[in-house]
């Protein structure tokens, strides 16, 4: 259901010069323009009215309502002496070490799940489906209770370790991305499979040599919503990292923004610009694929 | 679930080939990628059962051996091919998401939180700790702190003769230290002596330094050497006395006895309780706490009300906008349709919590500038009204999730059988009753999984709320730390005291149980619904 699919374009003239034809063109597609504008006005105002904030040297909340009176590149220079960019650097790592590990873990179950026969197959999968409908998010304090315990004996897996966060995102991969993956991976004729295996190929060639080549969307999409998800996270990383050192962008940004709103307005608007941009770069590239894994899958919304 | 898990029916091939991660021949290289990875892997299994011995943490020894061993025969045995893929995914499902779950429902039926914590023999050792003050007509020690590794040490200068020590290892006399003219230790054999300038900028090496207790002997009665500021130790001494026989604490001063009660507490024959105490099960207090205790019952009632009315508008209307935009231009006559698009669900591509954080300020009753251009800049306290703070909810996460919907019903309204709705045409139905009968029907066949999974979505929608309102306003008069916009999910968060404050893990638990069930009960319905079931 991409919506890219569109029906070919009609023929007919955009705006008929018929005054008569003109009267039917506004009534049923022209005004859908001036609509529109609202519309844009009403999707972009707050991301514009951010980027204007960002520029204002004066930094602060107060007098922000004029956009773009002064333009200068004060509150990107600031971010420099805070703990941004160790939070970028701390956020980037999480969440591509989090999204790296739930393309793998998850390709690699729905390569078992769909090609392998085996005992209890089914039950898993049930299993896997009633589980994700159950967030980690719900059950935060024996994350933490749970992190207490393993970190009196591995530090790397206890509070306050980036490791640990990536472990708890993780924890989550298989059952929120099996199953768009599973579907995905049944679509690839199992003849391919079987020609190869024929042809001397094991599992593990099958796997990495055939399977994963052919599915790249879907390897996309299941990154790209892991990225995100571990991305806005707040109550796992707000709990797991209580060091300054360690927090996540959506940490450190909701300290700023809760303590100082009105002082620290500039500095967050331009750490929200910046940090925004690959999550949107990613998504807009990606929209197309997006689209068919939304309706799978309900993530973010 | 998974154990046990065999293959049923073998490869159709005659002869399966032998795996390449299992020989020497050529091209073995997946063999030795496969060797080296379970090299580390069994090392780091090794060493972490060896610190959980250490650490005298059974259950999580017992745990990672059975892991390891299960890896090691998984990825070196024939038999597990299915598992090979499956295990990794596995472990980290089992560790942190189901355990979790279960863990939840067994910390829901005890008062686990602020004063009881740990196991008993925890709450005596930290009963004892609280109590010890500094033994009267103790000298002062020359003090040095120690580091090696990560072990923390102290070494005392005993008029002249130098004893070091660690939380484990009890003070004992070194030879080949050096000690300054002021008696202070300079140099220890085996250990680095961490400089004073470095104490004082580092904070958490001083909360280290000020928490260690050095014991003086094997007999715990002797006290321990603890340190204020890290140049000079004294002997600090409990008067607080464990019998572990009689499983009482005496205290040696006034002669009180303190026994355990059944509420994990240690209560002496006057009703006094020591602060430190052990968990123990409550069975269902927390649950009737939530329901029937004053404080909680009020509050939590409107928090829960909130939640579904919350989950619900938020579905209802960014369903409704977001399929309005799809109905007005999924039309091919519109030009420019892929740029609006774009623009249109940029609210979406941008993270949720930056827009709500976003909004706050924008929201702002006295700079915000919702209030500054279209109110006339009046003082409209959008956040902090109980009633406008909701409405401002609701709208940010309309505009934060109508795009969703827009997406989804774009590409609902696309796949329409277009044959249903030239027949409706060619039968004279207008346009309003083309969309009433037809396409509304249908599209809502489409998303109605989707719209569920939106409701549990934002029936645990933590960061909206968290980021934009805080939970606040805080109700009234009320004794608990929740306000007019709290979610459950927000309200179990400040419950928990996971973020300072005081904890209350038993009853946010129990909490949790009931968003569970509830989560439970709307994914049963959309089970029946999707019948995703039969695509397995």
């Amino acid at each position: 259901m991409a919506v890219t699919q569109t029906p070919a374009r009609p023929q007919a003239p955009a705006r008929p010069s018929n005054p008569a034809r003109r009267g039917r063109w506004w009534a049923e597609v022209g005004w859908k323009y001036p609509v529109a504008v609202v519309i844009v006005f009403y999707a972009a105002f707050p991301l514009v009215y951010a980027v204007s904030a960002s520029l204002d040297p004066r930094g602060s909340l107060a007098g922000s309502s004029n956009l773009f009176r002064t333009v200068s590149g004060a509150n990107y220079a600031a971010l420099g002496s805070t703990s941004y960019w160790t939070w970028a650097v701390n956020t980037l790592v999480i969440c591509a070490a989090a999204a790296f590990g739930a393309v793998l873990m998850g390709a690699a179950a729905a390569y078992a799940f769909s090609r392998f026969r085996f005992r209890g197959r089914r039950a898993s999968l049930t299993t896997l489906l009633i589980i994700q409908m159950f967030p980690q998010t719900v059950a935060f304090v024996a994350v933490f209770l749970l992190l207490i315990a393993l970190g009196n004996v591995v530090p790397a897996l206890g509070v306050n370790s980036k490791i640990a966060l990536i472990c708890v995102y993780l924890g989550g991969a298989l059952g929120a991305n099996t199953f768009l993956m599973y579907g995905f991976f049944n679509t690839i004729p199992i003849e391919i499979d079987e020609a190869a295996k024929i042809d001397g190929a094991t599992h593990a060639q099958v796997f990495w040599r055939l399977i994963m080549p052919l599915v790249p969307p879907i390897l996309a999409v299941v990154g790209l919503l892991a990225f995100i998800s571990a991305f806005g996270d707040f109550i796992l990383a707000r709990i797991v990292l209580t060091s300054e050192d360690n927090w996540t962008l959506a940490v450190g940004m909701y300290q700023w923004v809760s303590n100082q709103l009105t002082s620290r307005w500039g500095l967050f608007a331009a750490g929200a610009t910046i940090g925004s941009l690959p999550v949107l770069v990613l998504f807009l590239s990606l929209q197309r694929y997006i689209v068919g894994g939304l309706s799978a899958g309900s993530v973010k919304g | 679930m998974s154990v046990g898990l065999q293959r049923v029916e073998p490869a159709p091939s005659p002869a399966p080939p032998e795996s390449h991660a299992r020989g020497w021949t050529a091209p073995g290289w997946g063999f030795v990628v496969k060797l080296l990875l379970m090299m580390v892997v069994n090392a780091a299994g090794v060493l972490a059962i060896l610190s959980a011995w250490n650490a005298g943490a059974w259950v999580i020894l017992g745990v990672l051996v059975a892991l390891l061993v299960a890896a090691d025969w998984v990825y070196f045995s024939r038999r597990a091919l299915p598992l090979k893929y499956l295990f990794p995914g596995l472990v980290f499902l089992a560790a942190f998401q189901m355990f979790t779950l279960v863990y939840t429902g067994y910390v829901a039926f005890t008062n686990y939180g602020t004063g009881h914590l740990g196991s008993m023999q925890q709450a005596v050792d930290a009963a004892l700790i609280q109590d010890e003050q500094r033994a009267e007509g103790s000298p002062t020690y020359p003090l040095a702190v120690l580091r090696e590794g990560d072990t923390l040490g102290f070494a005392i200068n005993d008029e002249g003769v130098v004893r070091v020590g660690t939380a484990e290892e009890p003070l004992e006399a070194v030879g080949g230290a050096v000690v300054d003219a002021d008696g202070a230790v300079t140099q220890v054999p085996g250990w680095e002596v961490v400089p004073r300038a470095q104490l004082f900028s580092d904070a958490a090496l001083q909360e280290r330094v000020v928490a260690l207790r050095v014991p003086v002997s094997d007999d715990a009665t002797e006290g321990s050497i603890r340190t204020r500021e890290g140049a000079t130790g004294a002997v600090y001494t409990s008067t607080l006395e464990w019998d572990p026989a009689a499983r009482t604490i005496t205290d040696t001063e006034t002669g009180a006895v303190y026994s355990p009660d059944d509420r994990g507490s240690f209560v002496s024959a006057d009703g006094d309780r020591l602060a430190a105490g052990w968990y123990v099960n409550v069975g269902f207090e927390n649950f009737a706490r939530a329901f029937t205790d004053d404080r909680y019952a009020g509050p939590l009632l409107r928090v829960a009300a909130w939640t579904f009315a919350f989950a619900i508008l938020t579905v209802l209307t960014s369903f409704g906008l977001g399929l309005l935009f799809a109905l007005v231009y999924n039309d091919p006559r519109v030009r420019g349709r892929k740029v609006l698009r774009t623009i249109f669900i940029l609210p979406y591509a941008f993270p949720a919590f930056m827009s709500a954080l976003l909004w706050r300020g924008m929201l702002n009753a006295e700079f915000g500038v919702v209030n500054d251009w279209f109110f006339l800049g009046a003082n409209i306290s959008w956040l902090t009204d109980p009633w406008l703070a909701k409405l401002a909810i609701l709208w940010v996460n309309l505009w934060l999730s109508y795009p969703y919907w827009f997406l989804v019903t774009t590409g609902a309204l696309q796949g329409l059988p277009g044959d249903v709705m030239e027949a409706a045409r060619v039968d004279g139905a207008g346009r309003w009753r083309q969309f009433r009968s037809i396409t509304l029907p249908l599209l809502l066949v489409a998303t109605a999984p989707l719209a569920i999974a939106s409701f549990a979505f934002n029936f645990n929608n933590f960061t909206i709320i968290y980021m934009l309102t805080d939970g606040g306003p805080a109700f009234p008069g009320a004794s608990v730390p929740l306000g007019a916009t709290d979610i459950l999910i927000s309200a179990i968060y400040q419950i928990s005291g996971v973020s300072g404050g005081r904890a209350d893990y038993g009853l946010a638990s129990a909490l949790s149980i009931i968003v569970f069930v509830v989560i439970g009960i709307v994914s049963a319905v959309a089970f029946r619904r999707t019948r995703k079931l039969e695509e397995i």
